[in-house]
């Protein structure tokens, strides 16, 4: 049986394996950039505005902090109550181009324990849960030079 | 410098898990200031509910709710809602009215019964909400984000697990002093240590509850009060609740990704501390005037942060501070003299304005066993969702 990978959130990343980015917005105008993507109107306030085109943000990053979650998160997060619950890392993550810290949930199998700040992630395809029909995926950060 | 208004009346409806209605809870802290204040309802021009969100219509509209359920009596009304500033919004819709003449009196009403556990946003797929998106795409909880802030103290400013725990301690023995606190126990760092972790590298110890409560306060105008009797009252000098400025670079509840600081540079200025500046700058005081501070200590390591951001001691300095004993009773500048967040935990609406009614006890010299000696000049501070925060300055 395959369930159809679908994109837990639309517009926010593209690609397979080595390919994988996020994607987010930057103003043609003043050159800041959108994470996620701003589509309506640039927020810089000294900005008087331009069209917003779409770009790929950096594929790796430093980790600016971390942190793991040892209760399961309240619903619109999706976990199957009768497992056990397992803590995962959540890793902020700045990307030197951009200027931004973009947050994310660490690759499987990536504990605190493996991380510190400043240390090198990249961003790689991941899956946020699954049902009957439908792979959700998502975006993981994982230190560079592990691989899955 | 705008002109003082006066604090006639401070009361709470002491905080825990009752299990009732927000309205029981406001109602009853209103009728506590009331008493305090020495004024009848009937006698408020204006009453300013603080909202919460939750359960359908904002607070069922709270200024009217608290409004209906004391008697209507035809008294100006407005509500608010501004996450963990509400209270202070409030504090500051009344105060605006009073100094523009259009009452003399106001009563400000925040109350909330909390949901068990993590707070959680509203139902529904919305994936328009940052709020929903990021417990839907990272269940990045409250409790996550004060992990994110606490690893970073501990990287960039040498900070340990056993500095944040000495934030609980202390405030935890304040809040056992204090009979509206929901938590009245003295905590060890032991205590602290041994409990579970939440959120590496903090426990549940560091971390607060959510909690029902409700918490009001009576303002005036400075003629009124003299009218009425009270020739030196606890007055409110500044309120604080400006909104952050492009880029924000530090990452905030409840947001995913920072603003990029790729065309417009950051200001060295966090959000924080220019919600405290305004404060000073409206007040017309500085750090070294002040003898307490009430801040909002969502987590041990928060509460540190706040040091630097209030100018209690310079960036990175938070965890000496704590260390030396300056933010305990006694010290250079006690924090949390109340019990903080730590002994309350949160009833959002309810909570600025419950850091107010512990600086009106402070500065009137009335707060019994934890009462801060001399208490002339006190600040408020908190933070919270979608770029809101606030800070009041009371002086006597
Ligand atoms: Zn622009």
């Amino acid at each position: 049986m395959s369930r159809t990978r679908t994109p837990s959130v639309a517009g926010w990343f593209i690609g397979d394996g080595d390919d994988f980015r996020l994607l987010g917005t930057r103003c043609s105008s003043c050159a800041t950039v959108f994470f996620p993507r701003e589509d309506v109107h640039c927020r810089n306030p000294y900005c008087t505005g331009g069209p917003l085109e779409e770009i790929s943000l950096s594929r790796k990053g430093r980790i600016w902090s971390y942190t793991d979650s040892h209760y399961r998160p309240p619903s619109p997060y999706v976990s199957n109550p009768e497992l056990p619950w397992e803590p995962y890392a959540l890793i902020a993550v700045e990307l030197a181009a951009e200027r931004i810290v973009v947050l994310g949930q660490a690759a499987p199998g990536v504990t605190v324990a493996d991380l510190t700040v400043g240390m090198e992630v990249e961003v790689v395809p991941g899956v946020l849960h699954e049902d009957a029909e439908t792979t959700w995926t998502t975006w993981h950060w994982r230190p560079t030079g592990v691989r899955a | 410098m705008t002109k003082d208004v006066a604090v006639l009346g401070a009361g709470m409806h002491p905080w825990g898990k009752w299990g009732r209605s927000f309205v029981e809870y406001g109602t009853a802290a209103a009728r506590e200031a009331l008493a305090d204040a020495g004024l009848d309802w009937r006698d408020i021009g204006s009453i300013v509910g603080a909202d919460t969100v939750r359960g359908g219509y904002p607070g069922y509209v709270a200024g009217a709710t608290f409004a209906k359920a004391l008697g209507w009596q035809g008294a100006r009304v407005a509500s608010v809602y501004a996450a963990c500033a509400s209270g202070a919004q409030a504090i500051a819709a009344a105060r605006a009215q009073i100094l523009a003449g259009l009452a003399d009196v106001a009563l400000v009403v925040g109350a909330d019964a909390a949901p068990k556990g993590f707070f959680r946003p509203a139902g529904g797929e919305r994936p328009d909400d940052p709020d929903w998106l990021r417990f839907r795409l990272l269940g990045a909880t409250n409790p996550t984000y004060f992990g994110l802030y606490a690893r970073r103290r501990m990287a960039v400013h040498g900070d340990t697990p056993e500095d944040f725990a000495l934030v609980k301690v202390k405030n935890a023995a304040m809040g056992a002093l204090n009979p509206y606190a929901r938590y009245r126990k003295r905590v060890t760092a032991e205590e602290v240590a041994a409990s579970a972790v939440v959120a590496d590298p903090l426990r549940l110890l560091d971390i607060c509850a959510t909690s029902d409560g409700g918490a009001a306060l009576v303002l005036s105008s400075m003629d009124f009060a003299q009218r009425h009797g009270v020739a030196r009252p606890v007055r409110i000098r500044a309120v604080s609740t400006v909104t952050p400025r492009f880029p924000n670079t530090v990452l905030d509840l409840p947001d995913i990704a920072t603003d990029s600081a790729a065309a417009v540079a950051a200001d060295s200025e966090s959000f924080r501390a220019s919600i405290a500046r305004a404060a000073y700058e409206e007040a017309g005081i500085g750090p070294e005037d002040l003898s307490l501070a009430e801040v909002y200590d969502l987590s041990t390591a928060m509460e540190l942060q706040w040091y630097e951001d209030l100018g209690l001691c310079g960036e990175g300095e938070g965890a000496k501070l704590v260390r030396e004993g300056a933010t305990a009773p006694g010290g250079r500048i006690p924090v949390n003299s109340s019990g903080g967040l730590a002994s309350f935990g949160e009833a959002v609406p309810a909570q600025a304005i419950a850091q107010v009614c512990e600086l009106t006890w402070q500065l009137r010299g009335a707060a019994g066993d934890r009462q801060i000696a001399g208490a002339r000049v006190g600040i408020s501070a908190n933070q919270g969702l979608f770029g809101h925060g606030s800070s009041v300055v009371a002086v006597r």
